[in-house]
Parts: C-alpha cells; structure tokens; sequence
C-alpha cells in the first residue's frame, strides 16, 4: 500500500487532492457522481459576512484551453453556511475548508469568528486575491502591507490552521508569500485567477458585465508552476498548489514544484469525476516509480545534471 | 440520477446546413428525461472547445436506449459535434435541470423560435398523455429555418411565421395573428432566443395566461457547481442550470 497522506501544518489530508473554491460548490453538487469521503478536502465556495449577489450575467466566457469568470462572490453569507448548509456537509469523512472573503479587515475577522466557533473545521483558506469584487478581494492581496494587515488581523483571533490564498496578478510573489507567512500565515496556497479580458468581434462588446475576470484552467498552468516553484523556495510553510490541474501528471508536476497538497478547480466542470480519477492516478504513478509515500515527492523536482 | 457516460454515436441527420438531429445510443437505458432536462456534451479534440456544451434533450427511447438532440450551428463546438463519426464515443453527463409543468386538460400555446425547439416535441407528446390541446406557433427568418412541420402536426395545429413571408404569416412570432385572441389559451409554453421569449412574456403576462420559458443562459458547468449561468428573479439571482432552464415568466426580472 503506497502512503497519500500529507500534512500540510496541523492538517492531515488522507491524500493531497483536494477541489478549489468556487469550483465545486459545497460538494453536495458532486454527490451523485463521486465519493466525496475519497477527497483529501474540499474548499468551499467563498463566503462573506452578508448575502452577496455576485455580478451580472454574463459572468464566463471560454477562452483557449480555459475560462474566464466574474461571478463576484455569490453567496448567502456566512450565517447561512453555518445554520444550513453546513449541517449537511459536515457528515463527509473528508476535511471542509470554508473560503473566507471580506471588503474590510472587520469583515474578514468577523466571518473568522463564527467559523472558528464550529469545532469540526479545522482549517480556512483566506481570500485575499479574488479578482472580481469592486471592494476588498483581490486588492488586498496584490500589496505586502494590506496582505500583512488582514493576515495579521485573522491571526489574532484564528487558532487553528490558517491558509491565505494569493493572487498571481503582482510583480513579486515571492514578496507577497513572505509578508503573509511572517504575519502568521500557516500555509499558502496558489494561484487564484489570472486577471483576464475577452471581447466579442462581431457585437465590439465585453463578453463579461464587469469587463474583466478571473482566468482559470490549463491555460494557466505553467504560469501556476513557476509560481509555487518560486514560493516554495522562498518560504517555509507548506503550499497548496493549483491551476489549470485536469489530470495525475498535471498534480505530480505542482507537488514535484513544492506543493504539499493541490486543488483541483474548472477541470471539475468539464469533469465531475476527474479528482477520483487524479486519486487512482497518484496511486498508479507511485506504483510505477516506487513510491512509498507521496510527500516524498514535495519539492523534488531533480535539478541536477541538467542537460 | 444524473449520469456520466459515454454514448455511440447513432447518426447525424442533416435538416439543412446549419440544423441537424445528433442520435446516441446510451450504454443502459436511458434515465427518465422530462421536457426541458437537457445534457452537458463534451465535444473533444480542440483547446478552442474547452468546457461543455449545454444541449436540450430533443427526444428519448427507452426501448432502444436511444437519445437525441437538435442542434443549430452556431459556433465552434456545435460545428465540431455535426463532423462525430457513427460509432464514435461522445461523453454526456445527463439529465439535468428542471422541466416544464405540462397542464392537465389545457389548451396549451407552445412557441419556439430557432433551436428552441428542441424540447418542445417531448412537451407536445406529456401535454398529450394530460388531455391538453395544443397548438404550436414556429417562428424563423425563413422557410427553411422552419423544422419539424410533420412531426408537430401529430400533436396539434401548427402555425407559422417567417420573417421573409416564405412561409405562413410574415413577421415574427409575435405578430401573428392567431395573438388577436389568445383568451382561449390556458397556459403558454415557450423555448427561443431571449427577444422572441420576452415579447411571448409581455403578451403573456398581459393576458394572465401563465406562461414557462425555458432559458438557454452560457453555462460553464450545468450542475450548479460555478454559478455563471445565473438570471435575475424577483427572489435574487437564481441558477439556469439547477433552479431552471424553464422558469415561471412572472419571476424573472427581465
Ligand atoms: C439549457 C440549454 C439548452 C440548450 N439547448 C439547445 C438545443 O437543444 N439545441 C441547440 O442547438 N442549442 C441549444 N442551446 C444553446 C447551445 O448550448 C449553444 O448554442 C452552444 O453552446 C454554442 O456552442 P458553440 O461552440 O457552437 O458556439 P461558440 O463558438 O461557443 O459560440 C458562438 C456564439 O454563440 C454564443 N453562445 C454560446 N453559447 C451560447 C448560449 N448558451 N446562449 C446564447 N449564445 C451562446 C457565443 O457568445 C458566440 O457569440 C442550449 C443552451 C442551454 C443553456
Ligand atoms: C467559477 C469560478 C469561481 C471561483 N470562485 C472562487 C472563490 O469563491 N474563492 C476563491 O478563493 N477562488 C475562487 N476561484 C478560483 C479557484 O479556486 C482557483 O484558484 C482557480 O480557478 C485556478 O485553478 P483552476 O485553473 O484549476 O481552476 C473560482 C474559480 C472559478 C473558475
Ligand atoms: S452552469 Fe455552473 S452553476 Fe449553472
């Protein structure tokens, strides 16, 4: 038997793959196509303080070997989660991450608060790097001191395994990752969505109500890849590794690059069963190299002898 | 149950250049499919054609494990899907999203434009087993956008507008005149492109003949994962893909 476990700081993963907010609702929209208990966790949608609408439709266009999406953060807010969907949920032999997003610092500590309250979660993924929200999201992860302050803010009144999400849309990654892994981030994970345009020819219109959006899927992966590569070498905590993730070798290459675990997001559109399948694939893969424990391959990424 | 499976490819049976019937064979038999469920289609080979594509089920045959869709062309993928090989395996999660209210005893006006169509033979034939009249209103830019004419005329009447006059009254689907005196009708049903469906909406609605319309919003994944496919109502924005595709007209906010 190979060993999957991982640990990503006081978190154990029965195996590093995981499904990455926004792209797998709260798993119950997968019920009838998969074993949620196989997942090492799932990350739920983003939830904020208040009910949020989200942006107006169109909120995705297709682009090459990806998407882009603008919904904005819909959600029911975070009383909601916990008085009604979270009860359903919380049976899954599986780790559920709550995604934790806010316009003001007292937002996101707020939301923080009544999660911390249930005993079960274990951990939240902080995001400070979605780009479709006009208040808070992304803008405050694109600068080191709003980064450190709403880090820092959440530390405070978090015990339990904090992951702060970072956007891919600044000039230094490595910058940003070391602010929030000394204002007390636990781990980090990667990439959010890259800010992205599309325009239809034949209207000379936007193809999204907000302009921009969020690119997600293969298309930026290997932008993903030298980014985690790039963090994992300049910071100690474990990362959480995705972007444009569609199969086993896509998840081997993010752990091989320093992930500790990975997410898998839009491949869960196109297929509902694909993170089973990145599973049994792991287990192949280590089967044929002889692996016995897939931590092994954190970081290990062979660099010698090249060429 | 919504499944995952790869079908074979039945045939591809051309109704004109850009309007064709795809029949797959699914691999058990098929799982029971009301009017306005529709399947996510994957079309394979190219990066351009990256997500799913949205399709009514056009028509279902437990007997024969048959399943169809009506397609338009309208772009890259639904191009791509008229090329499909006989045997060929194409993928389809299915059934999903929610269906029409079919009345019992009724005198049913059903509308469709375009490719919105494609769930309205299933809906004739459950208005049927409920005892309801139907007659259909099919609406196109010319003659030969006007699919169907046989197999519709088994259930009801079938009317007709082309906006060049080539074929039934002139105009679009609206200006027919069969609109003179619609009191008769007890419930509209209609599937088309969003104008025709909220101009079939207004008179509708100023006539308080209820009225479903079935929605066609872009669509990332179709089994309420991402929420793109969003429409606004009057109880906030709701999922086409889940809570829809056919909604009440009364509670869109359109
Ligand atoms: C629930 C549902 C049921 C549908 N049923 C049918 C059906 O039975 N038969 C049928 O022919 N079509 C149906 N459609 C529409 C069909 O999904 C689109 O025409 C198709 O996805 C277009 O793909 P493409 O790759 O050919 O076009 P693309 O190359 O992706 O796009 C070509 C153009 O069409 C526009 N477009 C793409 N998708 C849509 C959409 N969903 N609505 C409006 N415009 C769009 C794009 O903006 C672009 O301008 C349905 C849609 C939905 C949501
Ligand atoms: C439709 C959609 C909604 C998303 N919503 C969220 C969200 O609520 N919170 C978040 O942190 N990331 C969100 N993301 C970003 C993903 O979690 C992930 O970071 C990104 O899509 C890259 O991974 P992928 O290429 O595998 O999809 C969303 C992505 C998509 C496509
Ligand atoms: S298309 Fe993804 S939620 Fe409707």
């Amino acid at each position: 038997m190979v060993d999957l476990k991982v640990k990503v700081h006081e978190l154990e993963f029965k195996n590093p793959v995981t499904t990455a907010s926004g792209t797998f609702g709260f798993g119950e929209e997968f019920e009838e196509f998969i074993d949620l208990n196989r997942l090492g966790g799932i990350f739920v949608k983003g939830l904020t303080l208040h009910n949020r609408e989200g942006n107006p439709y169109p909120r995705m266009a297709e682009t090459p070997s990806g998407m882009l999406n603008a919904v904005g953060l819909q959600n029911k807010g975070i009383d909601y989660f916990i008085n009604n969907i979270y009860p359903r949920i919380k049976e899954y032999d599986t780790e559920i991450i709550p995604n934790v997003n806010g316009s003001t610092v007292e937002d996101y500590i707020e939301v923080t608060e009544r999660i911390n309250e249930i005993e079960d979660i274990n951990a939240i993924e902080l995001n400070i790097s979605c780009p479709n929200v006009k208040e808070g999201g992304m803008s405050f992860g694109i600068s080191c001191p709003s980064a450190i302050a709403v880090t820092e803010a959440v530390r405070e009144v978090y015990d339990k395994t904090l992951i702060v999400k970072l956007s891919p849309n600044v000039t230094d990654i490595c910058e940003i990752a070391k602010a929030v892994e000394g204002a007390g981030a636990d781990s980090i994970s990667l990439i959010n969505t890259l800010l992205g345009m599309a325009i239809d020819p034949h209207t000379r219109k936007p193809i999204l109500s907000t302009l921009t959006g969020g690119l997600s899927g293969p298309a930026v992966k290997p932008v993903a890849i030298r980014m985690v590569w790039q963090v994992y070498n300049a910071v100690k905590v474990p990362i959480i590794g995705m972007g444009g993730i569609m199969n086993a070798e896509d998840t081997i290459e993010f752990m091989l690059a320093g992930s500790s675990a990975i997410q898998v997001g839009t491949a869960n559109f196109i297929d509902p069963e694909v993170s089973i399948k990145i599973i049994d694939g792991i287990t192949s893969y280590m089967g044929k190299y002889k692996i016995d424990s897939v931590s092994d391959l954190i970081g290990a990424m062979d660099v010698e002898e090249l060429y | 149950m919504k499944k995952i499976q790869d079908c074979k490819v039945l045939g591809v049976k051309n109704l004109n250049d850009d309007t064709y019937i795809l029949e797959l064979t699914t691999p058990e038999t098929p799982e029971i499919i009301a009017a306005g469920n529709f399947a996510e289609i994957k079309v394979d080979h190219t990066p351009d054609v990256f997500l799913r594509r949205p399709l009514s089920i056009f028509d279902v045959d437990y007997t024969n494990k048959k399943i169809s869709f009506f397609i338009k062309i309208t772009g890259k993928g639904t191009a791509l899907l008229k090329e499909a090989e006989l045997e060929q395996n194409i993928n389809i999660i299915y059934p999903l999203g929610n269906s029409f209210k079919p009345e019992a005893n009724g005198n049913a006006l059903v509308i469709g434009g375009g490719s919105g169509i494609a769930p309205l033979l299933l809906l004739a034939n459950e208005l049927k087993i409920k005892k309801s009249e139907i007659t259909f209103l099919l609406g196109g830019r010319k003659n030969t956008d006007i699919h169907l004419f046989k197999e519709f005329e088994k259930y009801g009447t079938v009317l007709i507008t082309t906006e060049d006059g080539s074929l039934g009254e002139k105009g679009r689907v609206t200006d027919h005149s069969i609109f003179n005196s619609i009191n008769g009708f007890t419930k509209i049903y209609t599937c088309g492109p969003n104008p025709m469906m909220k101009a079939v909406g207004e008179i509708a609605s100023a006539n308080d003949i209820p009225c479903e319309v079935s929605l066609e919003n872009m669509m990332a994944c179709g089994f309420g994962a991402c929420l793109c496919c969003v429409t606004e109502t009057h109880e906030g924005n709701k999922c086409v893909c889940t809570e829809g595709p056919v909604f009440n007209v009364n509670d869109l906010k359109w």
